[in-house]
C-alpha cells in the first residue's frame, strides 16, 4: 500500500549525543580519581618528584656558587650537579615515559581481566567513550603532576636566587612543560595501544618497558651504526662525507620520540643553541652571536612538537581502530 | 505487520557466527514476546554466550541480523544499550570500590541525574537484600553478593529487556531459588522481558514462559516446556512413575487394568507404567479411592531434563537428522 520511500539516514538525535557526552563525563571523572587514589600512581609520582627536586637543588646551589649568568633559571632546569649525574630534563625525559607507560598499560586489559569491560559496553555509550575517557583523563592528571612540578620548581627557584626569573625564561619553562606532557601522552597512548593489543596485563606491560628501553638505551646506538654502515667515516674522510654521517644519524634520530623530546627540550632550555644538526662554518661565520629570542627557538622546535603530536595521534588512532571492531567477551 | 513486530521485543534472522572454521551460531532464527521470560538452553560450548555477545553488539555477526526493539546493536548500538540490561555470566565490579559507587557509575554512564540515581539506588539495592553490605568493597563480596548487586545494576539502568548469561551459576540451592523468584517478578510485575541462558535446566524451567534448546551453534527446538514435552511424546508411550502405599498385588492390578496401560515394571517401590494415553487424572482417583497412600506420581517426558536428554541423544546420535525435524516441528 505505501509508496516505496528512500531509506532515510537519520541524524543522530540530541538526546543520543547529550547521553553520550554524559558517558564520557563519566568515565573522565571515574578515571582521574582512580589515577589519583591509586598506589601504584602516587609511588611513582613520589619517585619522579624526589627525583627531579634533588636534581633541581643540586643544580641550584652549583649554579649560585659560580656566580651569577644569564639564563641562570633555565640552567637550573639543564645543568647536572657534580653529586648527581642527571639533570632535571633528563630525569623528565628518561622517567616520563615510565609514567605513561604505567598508567595505561592495563587500561583495558585489565577491565577485561576483572570483567568489568562488557559491563561498561553495555551502558548506553559509544564505544569509543571508554578510551576516549581513559586518555583524557591520563592526560589531564599527566598535566597536573608535571604543571604542579613546575609551579614548586618555579618556588624553589626564587627562593634560591631571590630573583623572579624573565618573561623569556618563564615562557620557555612553560613551552617545556607543555612539551613534556605531550611526550608523555605519547607513551600513554602507546600503552593503551598495547593494553588493547595484548590480551594479558603482563605482555602489555613487559611490551612497553621494552620499547623504552630500547629507545632511551639501544635506538641511538643502533641509528649510529646504521649511519655508519652507509657513510663510513675514518680518520682521513672528507669532510662531506662526515656531514652525510651526521645527517643521517639525526634525521634517523628523529624517528625516535625521545631524541624528538631531547632535541626540542635542549633548544627551548638553552637559547644559544641557534641550529639543529650539523652547522658548517660558512654558516656560522654570518651569524650574530647572541641568543635567540623565544619566538626563534619555538619556531625551530615547531616541528618536533608536531612530529611528537602526529606519533600520539597515530597510535590513538590504532588503538581506536582495534578496540571499535574487538569483541568484548568478559 | 506493524503490530506483529511490536509484540516481539527480540527477533534475529539468520543470526551467524563463524571463527575460523569453527560455527558458533549457525542461522538462528529467534524471536521473543515482549513481557515474557526466555531461557536459552545449551550445554557447554552451545554458542549461548556467542549468540548473546551479538545480541548487544559486542561482537559482530558474521551474518545475519539482530533487532531489539527494532534497532540493529550493530548500526544503533546506544538505543540497544539503552534498552538493555546485561548481566554477563561473570559479573564483573571494580573491586577497590564500594557497591554504592559501582552502581552510581552505571547510573553516571546512563547519564541519570545525580537525585534520581540516588534515589533508584537506594529501592534497588532494598530490592535486593543489599542494604548492610552497599558500603563495602565489592573486592569483600561473596560470589552471591556480587550477582545481587549485579541485579541491583540492572535496576538502577531499569530497562525494558534484560539479558542474563548463566545467573544462577555458582550459587546455592537456597541463593537460586530466591534469584528465581527475583527474575520472576522482575517479568511478572515489572512487565519486564527477560532472556537468560544456562545448562541448568530444572532451575529455570518453572520460570520460562518460552525456551529455546542449542546445540553446537543451532537451535534444534522451541517452544513452552508443554509443547517441547508433547512433541517428544507424540506418537510414543507415556510412563508415569508411581510410589504409593501399601505395595500389595491389589494396587498391581488396579494398575494394571486401568485403560490404556500396555506395560508395569517394578523397581523398589517404584512402579512405572508404560500407556497410550495420560491417565494420571482416574489412576489418582482409583488409587486413593481403594485405600492406598499415594506418595509420588510423576509424568517422564514432560520434565525439561528428559526433554533436554532426548534432544541431545537425538543429535548425537543421529547426526543432525531428527534434529531437523524436531525444529520443523517446533516451528507449527
Ligand atoms: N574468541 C573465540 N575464538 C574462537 N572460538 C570461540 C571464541 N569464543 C567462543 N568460541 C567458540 O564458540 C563456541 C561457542 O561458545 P560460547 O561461549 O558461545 O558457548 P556457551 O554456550 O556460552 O557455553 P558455556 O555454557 O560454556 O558458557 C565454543 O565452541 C567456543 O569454543
Ligand atoms: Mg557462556
Amino acid at each position: 500500500m505505501a509508496k516505496p520511500q528512500l531509506p532515510q539516514v537519520k541524524p543522530p538525535s540530541i538526546d543520543n549525543l547529550l547521553q553520550a557526552n554524559k558517558g564520557l563525563t563519566a568515565v573522565i571523572k571515574k578515571e582521574i580519581s582512580d589515577h589519583i587514589s591509586g598506589k601504584r600512581f602516587l609511588i611513582l609520582v613520589a619517585l619522579v618528584v624526589i627525583a627531579c627536586l634533588a636534581s633541581l637543588y643540586i643544580a641550584a646551589t652549583a649554579i649560585r656558587d659560580a656566580g651569577t649568568d644569564n639564563f641562570a633559571f633555565l640552567k637550573m632546569f639543564t645543568v647536572a650537579g657534580s653529586k648527581l649525574p642527571f639533570s632535571f630534563t633528563a630525569f623528565v625525559s628518561f622517567l616520563g615515559p615510565l609514567i605513561g607507560l604505567i598508567m595505561g598499560f592495563d587500561a583495558i586489559s585489565g577491565e577485561r581481566d576483572r570483567g568489568t569491560l562488557s559491563h561498561v559496553l553495555s551502558q548506553p555509550i559509544y564505544r569509543d567513550a571508554l578510551i576516549n575517557g581513559k586518555f583524557i583523563a591520563g592526560v589531564a592528571v599527566l598535566a597536573m603532576v608535571i604543571f604542579g612540578l613546575g609551579l614548586v620548581t618555579g618556588a624553589l627557584g626564587i627562593l634560591i636566587f631571590g630573583v623572579p626569573p624573565t618573561l623569556s625564561e618563564f615562557l620557555r619553562i612553560i613551552t617545556f612543560l607543555l612539551l613534556s606532557v605531550v611526550y608523555i601522552s605519547f607513551w600513554l597512548a602507546l600503552s593503551l595501544l598495547f593494553s588493547i593489543v595484548f590480551r594479558q596485563t603482563t605482555t602489555s606491560a613487559l611490551a612497553g618497558i621494552a620499547l623504552w628501553l630500547f629507545f632511551s638505551l639501544f635506538a641511538m646506538f643502533l641509528v649510529g651504526m646504521i649511519a655508519d654502515a652507509i657513510f663510513p667515516v675514518t680518520d682521513n674522510s672528507p669532510a662531506s662525507q662526515i656531514i652525510k654521517n651526521a645527517r643521517l644519524n639525526q634525521w634517523l634520530g628523529r624517528l625516535c620520540p625521545n631524541y624528538l623530546y631531547d632535541e626540542a627540550t635542549v633548544t627551548l632550555m638553552n637559547p644559544s643553541v641557534r641550529a639543529l644538526g650539523v652547522v658548517t662554518l660558512e654558516q656560522i661565520l654570518g651569524a650574530i652571536e647572541a641568543p635567540l629570542t623565544y619566538g626563534q627557538s619555538l619556531l625551530l622546535i615547531w616541528p618536533h612538537v608536531v612530529g611528537l603530536i602526529a606519533a600520539t595521534l597515530i597510535c590513538f588512532a590504532i588503538a581506536y581502530y582495534l578496540f571499535m571492531r574487538q569483541e568484548i567477551r568478559a | 505487520m506493524a503490530k506483529a513486530a511490536q509484540d516481539y521485543l527480540v527477533t534475529t534472522k539468520g543470526l551467524t557466527k563463524h571463527y575460523g572454521t569453527l560455527v558458533a551460531v549457525d542461522n538462528l532464527n529467534l524471536k521473543v514476546k515482549k513481557g515474557t521470560i526466555f531461557g536459552l538452553l545449551g550445554p557447554n560450548g552451545a554458542g549461548k554466550t556467542t549468540t548473546i555477545l551479538m545480541l548487544l553488539g559486542l561482537t559482530e555477526p558474521t551474518a545475519g541480523q539482530a533487532l531489539i526493539d527494532g534497532c540493529d546493536p550493530t548500526r544503533e548500538p546506544l538505543k540497544v544499550k539503552a534498552r538493555t540490561g546485561y548481566l554477563p555470566d561473570n559479573v564483573g565490579f571494580y573491586q577497590d570500590m564500594t557497591g554504592w559507587e559501582n552502581l552510581y557509575y552505571t547510573a553516571e554512564l546512563n547519564g541519570l541525574p545525580q537525585d534520581v540515581a540516588k534515589e533508584r539506588i537506594a529501592w534497588a539495592v532494598e530490592r535486593v537484600g543489599l542494604a548492610d553490605a552497599i558500603n563495602r568493597k565489592v573486592g569483600e563480596y561473596s560470589r552471591g553478593m556480587r550477582q545481587r548487586l549485579g541485579i541491583a545494576d540492572l535496576l538502577v539502568k531499569d530497562p525494558p529487556l534484560i539479558i542474563m548469561d548463566e545467573p544462577t551459576l555458582g550459587i546455592d540451592p537456597e541463593g537460586v531459588r530466591e534469584l528465581l523468584a527475583l527474575i520472576k517478578t522482575l517479568a511478572r510485575e515489572d512487565g519486564r522481558t527477560i532472556l537468560l541462558s544456562s545448562h541448568l535446566l530444572h532451575q529455570v524451567q518453572e520460570i520460562c514462559d518460552e525456551v529455546g534448546i542449542f546445540v553446537r551453534g543451532k537451535m534444534i527446538a522451541c517452544g513452552t516446556v508443554d509443547d517441547l514435552g508433547r512433541q517428544l511424546v507424540q506418537g510414543k508411550r507415556f510412563s508415569l512413575e508411581i510410589e504409593a502405599e501399601p505395595l500389595d498385588e491389589g494396587l498391581l492390578n488396579l494398575c494394571r487394568s486401568q485403560r490404556g496401560v500396555v506395560e508395569l515394571q517394578q523397581a523398589g517401590t517404584r512402579l512405572t507404567l508404560l500407556c497410550s494415553e495420560d491417565i494420571r487424572p482416574q489412576l489418582t482417583k482409583e488409587i486413593v479411592a481403594a485405600g492406598y497412600k499415594l506418595l509420588h506420581l510423576t509424568l517422564r517426558g514432560y520434565s525439561l531434563d528428559e526433554i533436554y536428554r532426548r534432544y541431545f541423544t537425538k543429535e548425537e546420535g543421529k547426526n543432525g537428522q531428527a534434529a531437523t525435524a524436531t525444529s520443523k516441528a517446533a516451528q507449527h
